[in-house]
């Protein structure tokens, strides 16, 4: 199996970094906005966003989790997922710019289940959805706003995104799949 | 097959020796070495051990009334099949065999199989409803011969009944088979009282409600100079109890079941209500005592309690299911498996507690004696080598309600030989008309 | 997860794995719409054979909340009722879709027959069967302990080292034997309270201490203590003398409430003989569980729901 570096640490951070510049310029300021992670990386990533964009507009951007488990549409195709907790922001959503975060962006199902959720806990006033990696291949009319890297990838490929905080380590790597 | 003479070539007896067996119309003619067949239809019985045709003292054939699950013929084919020749048939059919003209229905329907002898045995109350006594001398009387006497099923749990009843029955030599288990403390019992049943959440059996009716019943029959046999004795409580008896000099005798000297209550984990039996499996303790019970005689013989049942009442919940096992099929491999090969008792021994004292204590007139010149020509000859995985071709009576499918068993019936007619050759049940035609042929020259 | 058959079978990880579930389950439950889609599609058949209407609807509610389509197949004024068995009723469902089937039986081991027999292919979730289990009824006590414990930082976590006095009929409580397995597994400690003709004489090797002294137990300061119902029929059956010697003895009353320790919880499964087994101030006292225990039990039970129904099919 061959596994090739795409990011490394420091491409993570300056490209972390860039998505909190657009998240503010697209939102015109960071009113209304709440960060939403989709478990388990996503939350990492949410939380880092949430920092950067707070530290950029000087003002505290409420973060939290969004599970999807209960809503995807998969769920008899694999093994048991076990759900993760949400958690939702004291301000709640009504009326908020949510930014949806996640690691990869790949078939679009889980940004489906993701605001399905949504819907079952407020109305946002919009829905912005923000990937560090989108490697293609949607099978649903879903587009990321933010994006941290584009990667073309065969489905037959692996895209593997480490973190700090879950993995000890830092990088995104794409392996050739199928053993 | 119309012979009435075979030749058992080298067969192996129970004490160990080789010998030739000759049988003539119905009898044994002659044991021996090199023996001349005289025109006999020759078995090779080479490596076979040669055991006195088995006598059953309690099996349920179910016929008058429960047909679904057994009839006569298909109990006695089962009983061939297991080497037996002789059944006791219980008297819990419907109606309740407790007047002499249904005792002499059984008998006839008996005859009519040709597979195996039935012995009827007598309700010891009218309806096995423990209230007033059946006809007790006129069933000893009739053309049955009735000698042993049970409302199996259910306990004769009142004292003063039982005593009368263990009175009345000393003018003709006959004897009560008690069915041990005090109603009270058995009311919803499932199973074996003990861990297992804590935890299943089924109704516990205590042990001592069957140890306090032998304990009553070995004093009455004392007290009244009686003779009392005891039923599928399962627990160690009841070998002590009897053990005492005998040395008293009580005229007691006692059976175990081939399941109570092998399976144990934690088979009922599965909930399979093939495991659910009456008296319940028990402990592994008791089936320790039960064993050396029957090994130092105080247990006198094996008995199968061949309880048959269709799917329907099986194949349900535990608690909702009948209580019973057919074992007529299974009961030499068992006993083989957990007596002989655990070096409790021998051959000699099995042939003792499978044949000869079973037809002592039911008083077969003529029989009992082993295998000897001049006795009736019952015998099975069996393959102590083989071993078979037991399933349901194994069984050939009606109902398959086996707690060994699945199970590995030592041992086979090659053949049966009842009034000197084969009702299994082979290992295979022969034929209903053949067999029907052999003791009609038999009958005629006897 | 195939089947929940007993709590006797679940590992600590397992049992915990359920109960984070449920905590997960329990948030759901207060969000503005507490309909999730996840079973959608499913169909789980409530099949009662003896009546529970509170059992029945708290499973009726678990499915629903989690979209499954719920029929519900009580045996009065049934076929059932008129001697159908229980393979026939198994086969019928069986050719209806069932995906699940919550069966409530008055024989022990009925849940146990319906998953062995072949009869039918869905998971089977025992919602009480005789006098043996009851397992979902302790995971939603094991559930309500571990929050009031320790909140909102409950998941991950067992019950180490806590003493949990289960009181009453012991001998016939499905609850107790399904409690005691998975308090164990989680790593309490189960103490059996009741009149020596009411807790089982047999318990070799059982993972629980057994006192006939209320007060006893009481003065050892138990974290958990859980009453259990007596039903009327043991009250004629020489178990005990008569209701009020048992009130006395062995009754959570006013003076036995005000000797436990501040923080001791009071439980019990419902229903309730208020004045018999527990008086109406342990009932409604801040310490007990009883209406806690309720809204638990839709999540448990959306949790078993949601590991026996999503996923691949584990044979």
């Amino acid at each position: 199996m061959s596994a090739r570096t795409v990011l490394q640490h420091a491409d993570i951070s300056r490209a972390l970094t860039r998505i909190a510049h657009e998240i503010l310029e697209s939102n015109r300021g960071p009113d209304a906005l709440v960060i939403l992670g989709i478990p388990t990386r996503g939350v990492v990533l949410a939380r880092r966003v949430a920092t950067l964009v707070s530290e950029i507009s000087g003002v505290d951007v409420p973060v939290g989790s969004l599970d999807v488990t209960m809503y995807r549409d998969d769920l008899s195709r694999n093994p048991t997922r076990a759900p993760a907790p949400t958690s939702i922001p004291a301000r709640g959503l009504d009326g908020a710019t949510v930014v949806l975060v996640d690691d990869v962006l790949y078939s679009g199902r889980t940004i489906r289940a993701a605001l399905d959720a949504l819907g079952d806990i407020g109305r946002p006033r919009a829905v912005r959805l923000a990937a560090l990696v989108d490697r293609g291949h949607r099978e649903l009319p879903i587009r990321p706003d933010f994006v941290g890297k584009n990667l073309p990838s065969a489905p037959s490929e692996r895209i593997y995104v480490r973190l700090e905080d879950v993995d000890g380590e830092e990088s995104v790597t794409i392996e050739q799949g199928g053993a | 097959m119309t012979n009435s003479s075979f030749l058992l070539r080298g067969a192996t007896l129970a004490d160990g020796s080789t010998a030739d067996i000759a049988i003539v119309d119905g009898g044994i003619t002659g044991i021996g070495s090199g023996l001349d067949a005289f025109g006999a239809t020759v078995v090779d019985a080479a490596g076979l051990l040669a055991l006195p045709g088995l006598v059953d003292l309690h099996t349920h054939l179910r016929e008058p009334g429960f047909e679904d699950s057994e009839t006569v013929l298909t109990g006695t084919r089962a009983a061939a099949a297991g080497g037996f020749t002789t059944v006791f048939a219980m008297a819990n059919t419907s109606p309740v065999a407790d007047t002499a003209g249904l005792v002499e229905q059984e008998l006839a329907l008996g005859e009519a199989s040709g597979y195996a002898t039935v012995q009827p045995i007598g309700a010891v109350t009218t309806g096995l409803a423990g209230e007033r006594l059946a006809e007790l001398g006129a069933m000893a009387s009739s053309r049955a011969r009735v000698r042993l006497f049970s409302d199996d099923g259910f306990c004769v749990s009142d004292p003063l009944l039982m005593r009368r009843a263990l009175e009345y029955v000393k003018a003709f030599d006959g004897a009560i088979a008690q069915h041990a288990q005090e109603p009270r403390l058995t009311v919803g019992a499932q199973m074996n009282e003990g861990e297992v049943s804590t935890r299943l959440g089924l109704t516990g059996w205590p042990a001592v409600a069957e140890e306090a009716i032998i304990a009553r019943d070995v004093l009455l029959t004392e007290h009244v100079g009686s003779r009392l046999h005891v039923c599928h004795v399962s627990t160690a409580g009841s070998v002590d109890i009897i053990r005492w008896a005998k040395a008293r000099g009580i005229a007691v005798t006692a059976e175990v079941t081939p399941h109570h000297l092998l399976l144990t209550d934690d088979l009922a984990e599965s909930y399979d209500a093939r495991f659910k039996v009456n008296p319940p499996l028990r402990s592994a303790e008791d089936v320790e005592a039960v064993r050396a019970g029957l090994a130092d005689g105080t247990i006198d013989i094996v008995a199968t309690d061949h309880a048959p049942h269709p799917d329907q009442h099986k194949d349900c919940a535990w608690p909702e299911a009948a209580n019973g096992m057919v074992g007529l099929e299974s009961a030499l491999s068992v006993v083989h498996a957990a007596m002989v090969d655990t070096g409790l008792i021998e051959w000699s021994d099995v042939a003792r507690v499978l044949s000869e004292a079973p037809a002592r204590i039911g008083r077969l007139e003529g029989m009992g004696t082993g295998l000897t010149i001049g006795s009736r020509a019952d015998v099975v000859l069996y393959d102590t080598r083989a071993a078979r995985a037991f399933g349901v071709e194994s069984l050939a009576g009606k109902s398959a309600n086996s707690p060994y499918l699945g199970r590995r068993l030592p041992g086979r019936v090659v053949a049966t030989f009842h009034r000197g007619v084969p009702t299994v050759l082979d290992g295979r049940l022969r034929p209903h008309d053949e067999v029907v035609a052999g003791q009609k042929a038999v009958t005629a020259r006897g | 997860m195939r089947h929940l058959l007993s709590t006797r079978d679940l590992s600590r990880d397992a049992a915990i794995h359920i109960l984070d579930v449920a905590e997960d389950m329990a948030q759901t439950q207060t969000r503005e719409v507490r309909k999730l889609p996840t079973l959608r599609g499913k169909t789980v058949v409530n099949l009662f054979f003896e009546d529970s209407t509170r059992t029945r609807i708290s499973f009726e509610a678990a499915a629903k909340r989690l979209s499954a389509d719920v029929i519900n197949f009580s045996a009065k004024g049934s076929s059932v009722s008129k001697g159908e068995s229980l393979k026939d009723t198994a086969q019928t469902l069986e050719e209806m879709g069932a995906d699940a089937v919550v069966i409530r039986h008055g024989a022990s081991g009925a849940p146990h027959t319906l998953a062995a027999s072949g009869w039918i292919d869905a998971g089977i979730v025992n919602a009480g069967d005789g006098t043996h289990e009851h397992p979902t009824q302790a995971l939603l006590d094991a559930f309500t302990i571990r929050r009031r414990l320790h909140g909102d930082v409950s998941r991950g976590r067992g019950l180490d080292g806590i003493t949990v006095a289960i009181v009453g009929d012991i001998l016939h409580s499905r609850v107790a034997r399904s409690n005691v397995w998975l308090l164990s597994a989680l790593g309490a400690r189960t103490v059996f309270v009741g009149p020596p003709t009411l807790v089982p004489t047999h318990l070799d090797g059982w993972p629980a201490d057994v006192s006939y002294d209320l007060d006893a137990t009481i003065a050892a300061s138990p974290d958990v203590v859980m009453m259990l119902r007596i039903q009327t029929e043991r009250m004629n059956d020489a178990y005990f003398p008569n209701p009020r010697e048992y009130a006395r003895r062995w009754g959570l009353d006013d003076e036995r409430l005000a000797r436990l320790r501040p923080d001791t919880i009071v439980m019990h499964p419902g229903p309730m003989n208020r004045g018999l087994e527990i008086s109406s101030r342990a009932a409604d006292s801040p310490r007990s569980t009883v209406r806690e225990q309720v809204a638990n039990g839709v999540s448990a039970r959306m949790a078993v729901l949601y590991l026996l129904l999503s996923g691949e099919r584990e044979d």
